[in-house]
């Protein structure tokens, strides 16, 4: 960490703090490019083991070579709020790190999503998901590597299947039915009860056990943990650990778009107001932030992508501009990145920045679409609905613990990849140790049922 | 190590918010890659799965690159599986750049690694690796796969003794002394290095030898190809594989073994090996002028009663009628003399199941008593039969 940049660090958080961001401290620390790119890769600097990160970190890796991908910072949320630092960067990318770093301190902290999540996982994830990494080293030299294995498998391939709106700890369903005469709370029924108290004591006389689950239940990984038949405690642990550190990254996928946009809108702010910083280290950074915020079409003349950083920067230039700072600041309090496209994304908007809708074919040819700023939005949010994974819930539990799942195809729009699907089923099955039924459509939209084993 | 890193880490964690290592500490980061142990962990599961079906990736000739100790299979990264959507016939999205409604052009590729990312932010494109593999782990892994025996030498010691080191004592010759070893025992019978080390009796620590016996025999294989005008590039493929694999399987048991390669059409040739399966002739088919060869290369420099011979001889079976009575002569002298001798008959597209005039001679042999065997080769997927055909045959044939 160079003296030079401990200085900026200063009065940057001064400036920012100036400037109405309020965020919880943060530790800077600079680290080596492979461990930030472990960092990009695991998603945590200490996570658990498992091969398909070794799969993630050598295409990474391959990026890299490629001059692809370059990483410049990783910023974890929390109270204080670690943030990793390449050492490769220089003193002006280091600058403008560090404000994009507050940024992003400012959105974690007040961003309601943001704080909803981490007032389920704390704030001090990074401790936590370090604590289940050391937690599944122990398994793993209890049990043997190849169960721990097998229950990783099955638990990060339902990584995204959780339900945000329960609780992080989260009781279980009531053991039995509700009792029909507590509802008392409609006037007519507490009159007939009133006329004849006995037929209405005759109403229900024994207690119904609740059916498992009462309702179709998408918290798959709760599901399992709370309700497999013959799983092993340290194999709840792991769906746990791993549905806790979903609950993590939920916000951080769901609110992608607003959250880089703040950062970037931010350190490009924050740079401009900054007059202690000199002239070169200024212009160095400048340059920096527009590689960083630049339309993926720059080069090429038209792009099947976009920019997240770009179109976030974008957008809240034009909300600071047009509705002024407070309301901009009420705006990412309360939206994530549904509420802020289909909101705040608009016709003049997405006509400046030249966004379009295309239809792609599977032999690869593409057709640009009528602008329809609705269908537009949809588009840009399609990939971030329901976590990015298909809704799957639990629907029953068989008396011989044949658990059945349901894949809703009429939300979805199609079906699920079979083969894909097969494998999630023969992952899961080795830990839920009974046979698993799962419903979907095929291409033809009838009704498909996939087992296992 | 992976365990001790991170509670290193944790320790870190907790004291200071992991910011205050001492000064000279290296951080446990620098020391420890997480992403390399997965990676590793990949690797080994895609091992296991080329592993698993090794015997229909390897049949495949082209994997064998003559005379190399490895081979490589080419694969795919694993991939760990989530639900996802049917990819559909069409799919929308969004874009950027100057483009009009009705545009039309096209993006080969936009289709992988489009709509994948997850909260790891997963991208990825697709990528093969090429696997290296020791063709002496594969042979390990095939023997015990398949479950076949160790060949007994017929001939010769059975075991040979030789001298390999095998840990330390306080005592021995100066020459075997372990310099580093007893620095070691220094160290920790101080605790640490001082200024002045001095080494006393008991630090000193001397490699010691032990006598470990070996199967230690000596072994020379005959390769004979039918290389007539009848035989094709594929049969020729086919004998190669076959023969590739039996030179593995008996590397395994001995420790010197040499290889002698014998072509003939109605003449017989000896070539090294990456001439051998490259050779064609035209003619007819003569087995008896091969026989002679081998024969004959065997008086000349080798020992039948110090060695132990094999014969392996691959042909299409058109054996001219002719010739029945000389190469049952020779082929019966050679028997004699033979641990083994083994028939190929590589006749792809015709399977003829051994009714030729070369299947007839070594059906003889083995009902006369002889360590012989017969195989028909008709396509790759048999190589590993007529593999497993020859071990068993040879450990169970009369001594």
């Amino acid at each position: 960490m160079s003296d030079a940049w401990q200085s900026y660090v200063r009065r940057i958080e001064e400036l920012a703090a100036r400037s109405g961001l309020a965020f919880h401290p943060v530790d800077f620390e600079a680290v080596p490019d492979s461990f930030m790119m472990e960092i990009a890769v695991y998603g945590l600097p200490v996570r658990m083991p498992h091969w398909s990160f070794g799969v993630r970190y050598i295409y990474q890796l391959i990026q890299r070579h490629m001059g692809h991908s370059r990483l410049f910072e990783v910023v974890f949320p929390g109270n204080p709020g670690h943030a990793y630092l390449a050492e490769s960067n220089g003193l002006a990318e280091n600058i403008l790190v560090t404000a994009h770093v507050l940024g992003h301190a400012d959105f974690a902290r007040n961003n309601l999503l943001f704080r909803r999540c981490q007032a389920q996982v704390s704030e001090h994830i990074v401790e936590h998901a370090a604590n289940h990494a050391r937690q599944i080293q122990q398994a793993i030299e209890t049990h043997g590597a190849q169960r721990v294995e097998a229950a990783l498998d099955a638990a990060l391939a339902l990584e995204q299947h959780i339900d945000i709106d329960q609780q992080l700890r989260r009781p279980r369903y009531p053991e039995y039915l509700e009792d029909p005469r507590t509802h008392f709370d409609d006037d007519f029924r507490k009159r007939f009860a009133a006329l004849e108290p006995a037929s209405a004591a005759s109403f229900v006389e024994v207690k119904k056990r609740a059916p498992v689950p009462p309702h179709p239940e998408r918290d798959l990984l709760w599901f399992v943990a709370n309700y497999a038949p013959e799983m092993e405690s340290w194999e709840r642990d792991i769906f746990l650990a791993v549905r806790e550190e979903s609950f993590y990254f939920y916000p951080v996928f769901a609110s992608q778009i607003m959250n880089e946009g703040w950062a970037s809108y931010w350190h490009a702010r924050l740079l401009r107001e900054a007059d202690f910083i000199p002239q070169q280290a200024y212009l160095d950074a400048i340059k920096c932030h527009s590689d960083v915020v630049r339309p993926v079409a720059a080069e090429q003349q038209v792009a099947l992508s976009i920019n997240p950083y770009h179109l976030g920067f974008a957008m809240w230039e034009k909300i600071v501009e047009s509705k002024g700072l407070a309301a901009a600041r009420a705006i990412m309090e309360q939206d994530d990145d549904f509420g802020f496209v289909r909101n705040h994304l608009t016709r003049e908007l997405a006509d400046e920045l030249g966004l379009f809708r295309f239809s792609a074919r599977s032999d690869g040819q593409v057709k640009v679409l009528e602008p329809d700023l609705t269908a537009l939005h949809e588009a840009i949010l399609a990939p971030k609905y329901n976590f990015g994974a298909p809704i799957v819930s639990a629907a029953h539990v068989r008396n011989d613990g044949t658990l059945e799942l349901t894949h809703d195809s009429a939300t979805d729009a199609r079906g699920l990849d079979l083969e894909r699907s097969r494998k999630v089923l023969d992952y899961l099955q080795r830990v839920w140790r009974r046979p698993i039924v799962l419903t979907t459509v095929n291409q033809a939209g009838s009704a498909l049922e996939l087992t296992a084993p | 190590m992976a365990a001790r890193a991170e509670k290193v880490y944790e320790k870190g964690m907790g004291q200071d918010g992991g910011k205050g290592e001492t000064a000279g500490a290296a951080k446990w980061y620098e020391l420890f890659s997480r992403g390399a142990r997965d990676w590793l962990r990949h690797d080994e599961k895609v091992r296991e799965a080329v592993r698993a079906n090794l015997p229909e990736i390897i049949a495949g000739g082209d994997v064998i690159n003559g005379g190399a100790r490895t081979v490589r299979v080419p694969v795919r990264m694993l991939e760990h599986y989530h639900f996802r959507l049917r990819r559909p016939e069409e799919s929308q999205g969004a874009g950027q750049g100057k483009a009009k409604p009705g545009d039309v052009f096209s993006a080969p590729g936009r289709e992988q690694g489009q709509g994948e990312k997850g909260p790891g932010g997963r991208d990825e494109g697709e990528v093969q690796l090429l696997l290296e593999f020791k063709v002496d782990d594969i042979v390990d892994w095939l023997w015990e796969a398949m479950k076949l025996p160790n060949l007994k030498a017929r001939v010769g010691p059975s075991e040979e003794t030789d001298w390999t080191r095998e840990g330390w004592d306080r005592h021995g010759a100066r020459s075997r002394l372990d310099r580093r070893r007893s620095f070691k025992e220094l160290v920790k019978r101080r605790g640490a290095p001082g200024a002045t080390p001095t080494f006393i009796d008991e630090d000193l620590r001397y490699r010691q030898l032990a006598r470990r016996r070996q199967p230690a025999v000596h072994a020379v294989v005959f390769f004979m190809l039918d290389v007539s005008g009848s035989m094709s590039d594929r049969d020729r493929k086919l004998a190669k594989t076959f023969f590739f694999w039996v030179v593995q399987g008996l590397r395994r048991e001995y420790r010197s073994l040499e290889t002698v390669f014998v072509a003939h059409t109605t003449e017989a040739w000896e070539f090294n090996e990456p001439d051998f399966f490259q050779v064609s002739g035209t003619g007819g088919t003569v087995a008896s002028s091969g026989l002679a060869k081998v024969r004959e290369i065997i008086d000349g420099r080798y020992n039948p009663g110090r060695c132990n011979l094999y014969l392996f001889y691959a042909s299409d079976g058109d054996n001219s009628v002719s010739d029945a009575a000389d190469a049952r002569g020779a082929l019966g002298v050679i028997a004699a003399d033979a641990c083994f001798t083994g028939y190929v008959e590589v006749s792809s597209g015709l399977s003829r199941q051994l009714a030729t005039e070369t299947g007839k001679l070594f059906a003889e042999l083995q009902s006369a008593g002889c360590a012989a065997g017969s195989y028909a080769l008709n396509d790759f997927e048999d190589v590993w039969g007529a593999v497993r055909h020859f071990f068993t045959a040879e450990s169970s044939a009369p001594e």
